[in-house]
């Protein structure tokens, strides 16, 4: 168990962007949130939505206040314990905010499209504008209020553009059926031009499924 | 008869006069048991807690470990010790007293008023001593679904056990889906691992090589093989301790003594402890008992059962699983409660899992852990209010 450990960058308020999975997540459908935290969305969807909702979750305490809720939660890690799942066993494998902290993203990417008939991810977007300009003109790994880590403590190892995303999402033979960009305060942005959201959105979240 | 029963001849009164509930069945019912024979008269020793509710749905089976028994909760009748899960099972405890109604009976093969090797064979008049079939944990389980028909009890709310008393709730789960609405299988695994019959085996070479085991028979022939008993009973001890443990608590210090005394005395604290708790064993267990519930242990393979695929095992259940390890258990490792979660999720079964963070190995079940505490507790009382249990009320004062 590595990778994963304790704080993960929760880039928004929390419940527009779970709110905007949640709304991607069919009633009465089966999901598997990995990295659930405290279960927050599980529950949204479990009364909200009706599902059969089940998590993974690194964290003890996290397990512990899931079990609590009366959720199904596995204390694990997308790295090594999705590998475990059968095919198919679910409706939606939701990845919030930990795609950019997994060792092998693109392995836990395809095994998400294994274990369910769609995917949904949400990241923060390493193209927003903002970290462009620090690069560019600052010289020093990027920080902001919503990825205050240090080069050197930042559980996000494997950071992407939204553009990077979309050429890894075509790479594993998916297809994106929605998309939506975010800005810093979680708010969907209008414009649906993928460089619009590449340049000015925090962060992305997308519903992926297998091209047929 | 002309020889001394059990209970004069050991510690072991409750073998034929129990402090607890007997349930006894008869020729009518008979136990079918795994060694192809029916084991008739059986009669079960067990303790309860709480009350059942009316419409008896709030019932909790609590399985007892290797050498533990049916008291749970209750203090020892032959250590005077307080029960061996008083941290889980009391009032306010996560298996609420006030709220479930706790059954603990001990396990067949036992030798705390359950019928086993030490209970006198009716057929003969003599104690069955090696003559009691092969007894396994399916066995167990079956006696104790006869206990629960005698109860009136349909549907169990809660099988709840660690270690032997994990492979009984996998069981259970196994052979009655139907009957079990939650289960907490706790610090166990799915089939004994060969470095777990290793170490059954040396306790059970230990016990047989004691000139006083007299090939089982030891009971009439007023003798008790003490010495191997208590060597089983310290090498299995080591096992539910895990090194860190073993080193902060003993370490190399030496026992009421300034220097090594250059003979074999229990110069070290840690020899003087394991002494200890062999002598104290022989007290309160019977030695073909322990032959009995290791040889259990060991012909545990759940997935055998059902075509080698442990999932098949738990297929269709729609009982609730909260799967608990240790992480410095090293009897019974994460490892193997994590092959129980991957066949759960792949039958579908709706599981959760902890791994606590301790370093008390794989005794932390029967200990006051924190973390462990919290996770039971917070699954009972979800699986509490699924099945609609009511909460327990405040009573005035």
């Amino acid at each position: 168990m590595a990778v994963v450990k304790a704080k993960r960058a929760r880039a928004i308020p929390a419940r527009v962007d779970l709110l905007l999975v949640a709304d991607m997540v069919e009633a009465k459908s089966r999901v598997l949130d990995v990295g659930c935290g405290d279960g927050t969305l599980l529950r949204l969807l479990a009364e909200e939505k009706g599902v059969d909702a089940r998590g993974i979750e690194l964290s003890q305490r996290g397990v512990n206040d899931c079990v609590a809720k009366g959720l199904s939660v596995i204390q694990g890690d997308a790295d090594t314990d999705l590998a475990d799942y059968p095919d198919n066993a679910f409706d939606y494998v939701i990845l919030s905010q930990t795609l950019q902290a997994t060792r092998q993203p693109r392995t836990v990417l395809e095994h998400m499209l294994r274990i369910g008939r769609h995917a949904i991810v949400s990241f923060p977007n390493f193209g927003h504008w903002r970290i462009r300009l620090q690069v560019a003109f600052g010289g020093r790994m990027p920080m902001t209020p919503n990825l205050s880590c240090s080069w050197y403590d930042t559980p996000n190892i494997h950071f992407c553009t939204i553009q990077d995303f979309v050429a890894l999402v075509r790479e594993i033979d998916a297809r994106i059926e929605r998309g939506v960009a975010l800005d810093r305060f979680g708010a969907p942005l209008a414009y649906g031009e993928p460089w619009i959201w590449n340049f000015f959105g925090e962060q992305g979240v997308f519903r992926l499924t297998h091209k047929r | 008869m002309q020889f001394a029963p059990a209970s004069k001849a050991a510690g072991l009164r409750e073998v034929d006069a129990p402090q607890s509930l007997v349930a006894h069945f008869g020729a009518d019912t008979p136990l079918k048991m795994d060694a192809g024979v029916s084991l008739s008269p059986v009669t079960i020793a067990y303790q309860t807690y709480g009350e059942l509710n009316a419409d008896k749905s709030n019932a909790i089976l609590v399985c007892h470990a290797l050498t533990g028994d049916q008291h749970v909760a209750n203090q020892h009748p032959i250590t005077g010790k307080p029960g061996w899960w008083h941290t889980m099972v009391g009032p306010n405890r996560p298996i609420d007293t006030n709220r479930y109604f706790v059954i603990a009976p001990n396990v067949v093969g036992g030798c705390m008023g359950t019928t086993g090797p030490a209970s006198l064979n009716p057929a003969t008049g003599r104690p069955y001593g090696l003559d009691l079939p092969i007894v396994t944990i399916k066995d167990m389980v079956f006696a104790q679904a006869m206990l629960i028909d005698r109860l009136g009890i349909a549907t169990l709310f809660c099988v709840a056990g660690g270690s032997m008393g994990g492979m009984q709730v996998l069981q259970w789960v196994a052979s009655f889906p139907e009957r079990v609405f939650a289960a907490m299988p706790i610090a166990t695994a799915a089939r004994h691992s060969s470095q777990n019959i290793a170490f059954h085996e040396v306790g059970r070479q230990a016990v047989m090589a004691d000139p006083d085991w007299r090939q089982g028979r030891y009971l009439e022939e007023g003798v008790i093989p003490t010495k191997g008993l208590a060597v089983a009973r310290m090498a299995a001890h080591i096992t539910y301790l895990s090194d860190g443990v073993l080193q902060s608590k003993f370490g190399r210090k030496l026992q009421d003594r300034s220097a090594p005394t250059f003979s074999f005395d229990a110069d070290f604290q840690i020899e003087n402890y394991l002494r200890q708790q062999g002598t104290s064993f022989v007290d309160r267990f019977d030695a073909n008992s322990y032959l009995y519930v290791t040889r259990a242990c060991d012909y545990f393979d759940l997935a055998a059962d059902y075509g080698g695929s442990l999932a098949f095992a738990f297929k269709g259940a729609k009982t609730r699983f909260c799967v608990v390890s240790f992480n410095s258990d090293w009897l019974y490792p994460t490892q193997a409660s994590r092959a129980i979660v991957h066949a759960l999720n792949a039958g579908g079964a709706s599981v959760s899992f902890v791994d606590i963070e301790t370093d008390r190995g794989h005794d932390a079940f029967l200990l006051d852990t924190p973390e462990f505490i919290a996770t039971s507790r917070g699954f009972l009382d979800a699986a509490a209010r699924a099945r609609g249990i009511a909460p327990v009320k405040n009573r005035a004062i």
